[in-house]
């Protein structure tokens, strides 16, 4: 595409990315993902497969965990994204980060922003209360290092931290 | 992905107005289907029309008891309402069979039936596709075809509608609410979806002009006994080779009503429901169950490479409905199937 059309039929929107709001003019045709690893200089989100089925390019809008290759950014207006960048940092890591760690969850890493970003709206789904949930509502992110077995473990640490039910449910 | 327009829609009468003005462009919600088409060159719409703003996102119960569900609330927000879960436990199931928490979270119930199929060849613009390209051919046809409908095919199209939901949809006889430049209109489930014929480009009786608002449920049904089995290459996260959507309402062990509607093996959701009305009075046992899994699949014709699913069909029914009838509908977390 050329630049020269881009900026022709860029449209401007506002959304608040890691907390911070950002007032962006972009092109009906670039993708969230695109956007955050380009212009937003983002690169903690991944991209694997660009077409939704590796779960790599995982981020929360409006607290919800997408596939950021297949959301337009246009059509973004007014939403609140998250980042791997904005969950947490070195030296203040969130606590699936930090289990991730722990836990050996990743061989190459290339999944774990995903991986991190769906756990963390898995949990705030709410709807995962035994191993073989959290196996199946994380089917949605690959590990070609096949590291599920640690992860499971991470994300089972972290959600049996931060909720009785769980921690009931798992006993 | 080629260039186009973007217009956002405020409300359903702009949203239509703006496709009657251009009945080639092709309304944006989740997203999950058509960018992910649009970046493969298989769709490469002029203009795009963003209706994720439009007020259709409610559950609602109307005053006869029946449901309505907008077309834009999403897969999850379907599959995890209190309502659905308690009085159509069989769509929440088949949703959550498919598609994975990311994308059900972006998908929408409209959107769903909108889909078009995942046959490798229509995803492939360098080969030919009558669906893809009016004319070019079918390379599923005497191709690579382990995927590939083996029920109400054509010397066209041996395509398969890839939805879950729409299979339960099916089952439970659910109207689709359209609207276009001349107001609303009712389609009933089964004459949404078409069968590919010498037309295969048209995947269902929508015109181009309208679009999906609503999605409505008869009063209860089924609620105890029902089954949604889904049969794929791995545990999660796959499209079925084949599933069924098993409903019976039951008294004293016998069959008041069944409904079977099979995923995977035909350009729509499969149903016959002449032959599930014969089934009214027999006992719900398994020799009721396998008659009318052969009836089904009585017209059942394989390719090649996917003649394994019409005895594998034959099972799958037997095995839902086995399942329906005893109150122990398969759970989508729960991998071993019983």
């Amino acid at each position: 595409m050329l630049q020269a059309d881009a900026e022709r039929m860029a449209i401007p929107i506002v959304i608040t990315l890691n907390g911070r709001q950002e007032q962006l003019n972009v092109a009906p045709w670039v993708t969230l993902l695109d956007l955050l690893r380009g212009p937003m200089e983002l690169p903690g989100t991944k991209k694997g497969c660009d077409h939704g089925q590796c779960g790599a390019c995982t981020v929360l809008i409006d607290g919800q965990r997408v596939n950021s290759c297949l959301k337009l950014a246009v059509t973004l207006d007014g939403a609140e994204i998250t980042t791997i960048e904005g969950l947490g940092q070195p030296g203040n890591l969130h606590p699936l980060q930090q289990a991730f760690v722990d836990h050996d969850a990743y061989q190459c890493g290339y999944c774990t922003p995903g991986q991190i970003c769906s756990a963390a709206g898995l949990m705030s789904e709410g709807h995962a209360h035994s191993r073989e949930e959290i196996r199946e509502l994380m089917s949605g992110n690959l590990c070609r290092c096949g590291a599920y077995t640690n992860i499971a473990d991470a994300i089972e640490q972290v959600m049996g931290q931060t909720s009785k039910d769980f921690k009931e449910a798992a006993e | 992905m080629k260039q186009f327009s973007y217009i956002r829609a405020e409300d359903v009468a702009g949203a239509v107005a703006a496709l009657a003005a251009d009945p080639q462009a092709k309304l944006l919600a989740g997203g999950t289907n058509l960018v992910d088409l649009m970046k493969y060159d298989v769709m490469s719409p002029a203009t795009v029309i963003d209706i994720n703003r439009l007020p259709l996102k409610d559950i609602e119960t109307l005053e006869d008891g029946s449901l309505r569900i907008g077309a834009l609330v999403s897969n999850a927000a379907l599959a995890y309402d209190p309502v659905i879960i308690e009085r159509f436990p069989l769509l929440a199931s088949a949703v959550l069979a498919g598609a994975s928490p990311q994308l059900r979270n972006a998908a929408t119930t409209g959107g769903n039936l909108l889909q078009r199929t995942r046959c490798y060849y229509f995803y492939d613009p360098a080969s030919p596709c009558n669906k893809r390209e009016p004319g070019s051919g079918c390379g599923a046809i005497g191709g690579v075809n382990r995927i590939h409908a083996i029920l109400g095919t054509s010397a066209s199209c041996i395509a398969t509608h890839p939805s879950d939901m729409c299979v339960a949809l099916a089952a439970l006889d659910a109207v689709v609410e359209v609207e276009g430049p001349d107001g609303r209109r009712d389609i009933s489930f089964l004459d949404f979806h078409r069968l590919p014929g010498d037309e295969p480009q048209h995947d269902n009786t929508l015109a181009p002009n309208e679009m999906v608002v609503a999605l409505r449920l008869s009063p209860d049904h089924f609620a105890a006994n029902h089954s949604y089995l889904k049969i794929r290459d791995r545990l999660s996260y796959a499209f079925a080779l084949v599933s069924v959507a098993a409903a019976i309402d039951m008294k004293d062990g016998e069959i008041v009503d069944i409904r079977v509607a099979l995923g995977g093996v035909a350009h729509k959701p499969w149903r016959d429901p002449l032959a599930e009305a014969e089934c009214a009075g027999k006992p719900a046992n398994e020799a009721t169950f396998r008659q009318l899994a052969q009836r089904l699949l009585a017209g059942a014709k394989g390719q090649g490479g996917n003649d394994f699913k019409i005895p594998m069909a034959e099972r799958t029914i037997i095995r839902a409905l086995t399942q329906a009838a005893s109150g122990t509908p398969q759970v989508q977390s729960e991998k071993a199937i019983r």
